[in-house]
């Protein structure tokens, strides 16, 4: 029977909560030690758990356990820049595996490979070239949160083509391995003065393509909610319906390239779901309509935030959607967002949330 | 030799790594440089590149020889004590 098993990223550690059936949930963990997660995934290729962490005390890595979470090994080694001094390592933020390497996002901005299961790695790019990468490793310049190189999505089919997003600043595309990369921001907006390259200067959040048609993306943004039907060639804002066009995490139906779902949050300091009810949004039309969905989530007194990997959708026929909170909870539905439930009540703040259906 | 005196932060990295054990070395770098070659990429878990690219530690990372303060270039003598220690920080 296949296992249903949630990567949990939190503050302290990396918990596993794992299913048979995606009713009954068991959970274990801290794993990693303990040290902060900022990102995990499973990489189904060499079975490999690997977990981005950065300690204050210790630095930045990645730790890999191949026997789901029993043993665990940490390697940081290679993750350095060897630029006299002028980038720093501070935090591993993004993991994506694919075509038998794992990439690491860092910030300060830069992308890693690692080509032996996370043992060693190498700088593959730090954006040299690419427009505003003169100034987005000013501390001045730095969004809080600090993650850097925020999002890796590689290309299924080419080796060579990668999207990744630098945190604040754009959404950046590569078809050389990272030898020059090109801003795919046309259409989005900005709350904010430009930046000299008015190409780039948007804060793009999460992005979530459709797993059935490489044409449809959804973005969430710091400022809307936007799709593409041209492979993030150009963006369309579809924001209105929505209570506010502030949030991070967001996710595609697995299998229906209109339907899609964003979290919403108050775009001001309290960062969290509004009036004080859990509430998940959905559109079954690309945007056109939007849905509230909140049957099982707590509905008053509930100031709940969820972060950019927060939200994740198995692949599974009947769907499941699971999203995490900075408080420390767990929810999921199967039934397309219709009705939820808590998987995990009293976690540390999570920063990620990813699925893995094994077996 | 000096007696070293590690964190506990340390052990779930390197296997058979102790709290305490003797290492010759004339300064505290000295001390982590033989540490790393004994469990390789242990000095990157309490150092990193600092101004010029000049190794230094991380900021949280706090040594002492004999119960003073030191750094990498402190000297360390045949029966000193160097503690090193993750520094309170965070919650």
């Amino acid at each position: 029977m296949a296992q249903t098993v949630l990567m949990v990223g939190t503050r302290k550690g990396l918990f596993l909560l794992e299913s048979d059936d995606r009713r009954d949930w068991r959970m274990r963990g801290p794993f990693c030690d303990g040290w902060p997660i900022y990102h995990a995934i499973y990489d189904e290729a060499s079975g490999t758990l690997f977990a981005a962490a950065a300690s204050e005390w210790h630095g930045a890595g990645v730790w890999r356990s191949s026997d789901l979470g029993e043993t665990w090994e940490f390697s940081g080694e290679g993750l350095v820049y060897d630029d006299a001094g002028e980038l720093k390592i501070n935090k591993v933020a993004s993991l994506a595996a694919a075509h038998g390497r794992l990439y690491v996002g860092a910030e300060s901005v830069g992308l890693f490979e690692s080509r032996d299961g996370g043992k060693t790695f190498s700088v593959v790019s730090t954006l040299d070239g690419a427009p505003g990468r003169e100034g987005w490793n000013d501390p001045e310049n730095q969004p809080p949160g600090h993650l850097g190189l925020s999002a890796i999505i590689p290309d299924a089919d080419d080796a060579e083509k990668l999207r990744v997003i630098v945190q604040g600043n754009s959404i950046f595309d590569t078809d050389d391995g990272g030898k020059t990369w090109a801003p795919r921001n046309v259409g989005l907006r900005r709350d904010w003065p430009a930046p000299p390259n008015p190409e780039v200067g948007f804060c793009v959040h999460k992005l979530a393509p459709s797993p059935v048609d490489k044409q449809r993306w959804y973005q969430q943004n710091h400022v809307g909610t936007w799709r593409s039907d041209d492979g993030g060639g150009t963006w369309n804002e579809i924001t209105e319906g929505l209570p506010s066009e502030f949030g991070f995490a967001c996710a595609a139906h697995p299998h229906d390239r209109d339907t899609f779902y964003t979290v919403p949050l108050d775009p001001m300091h309290t960062r969290t779901m509004h009036e004080g009810r859990a509430s998940v949004w959905r559109t079954r039309d690309a945007g056109s309509s939007w849905q509230r969905l909140g049957n099982g989530l707590p509905d008053h007194d509930a100031h709940l935030g969820v972060l950019r990997e927060g939200m994740v959708a198995d692949g599974r026929d009947d769907f499941g959607l699971y999203f995490g909170t900075s408080t420390g909870q767990v929810f999921a539905s199967v039934d397309e967002g219709e009705s939820w439930s808590e998987l995990a009540g009293y976690l540390p703040a999570i920063s990620s949330v990813r699925v893995a259906t094994i077996g | 030799m000096p007696d070293v005196h590690l964190p506990s932060t340390l052990r779930p990295l390197f296997a058979g790594l102790p709290r305490r054990l003797d290492v010759e070395a004339a300064t505290v770098g000295d001390a982590l440089a033989e540490l790393d070659r004994r469990w390789p990429g242990l000095r990157d878990r309490l150092c990193e590149p600092g101004p010029s690219s000049r190794l230094a530690l991380r900021r949280h990372i706090h040594v002492y020889v004999d119960g003073e303060r030191g750094d990498l270039d402190t000297a360390v003598a045949d029966r000193s004590r160097l503690d090193v220690i993750a520094a309170i920080s965070g919650g």
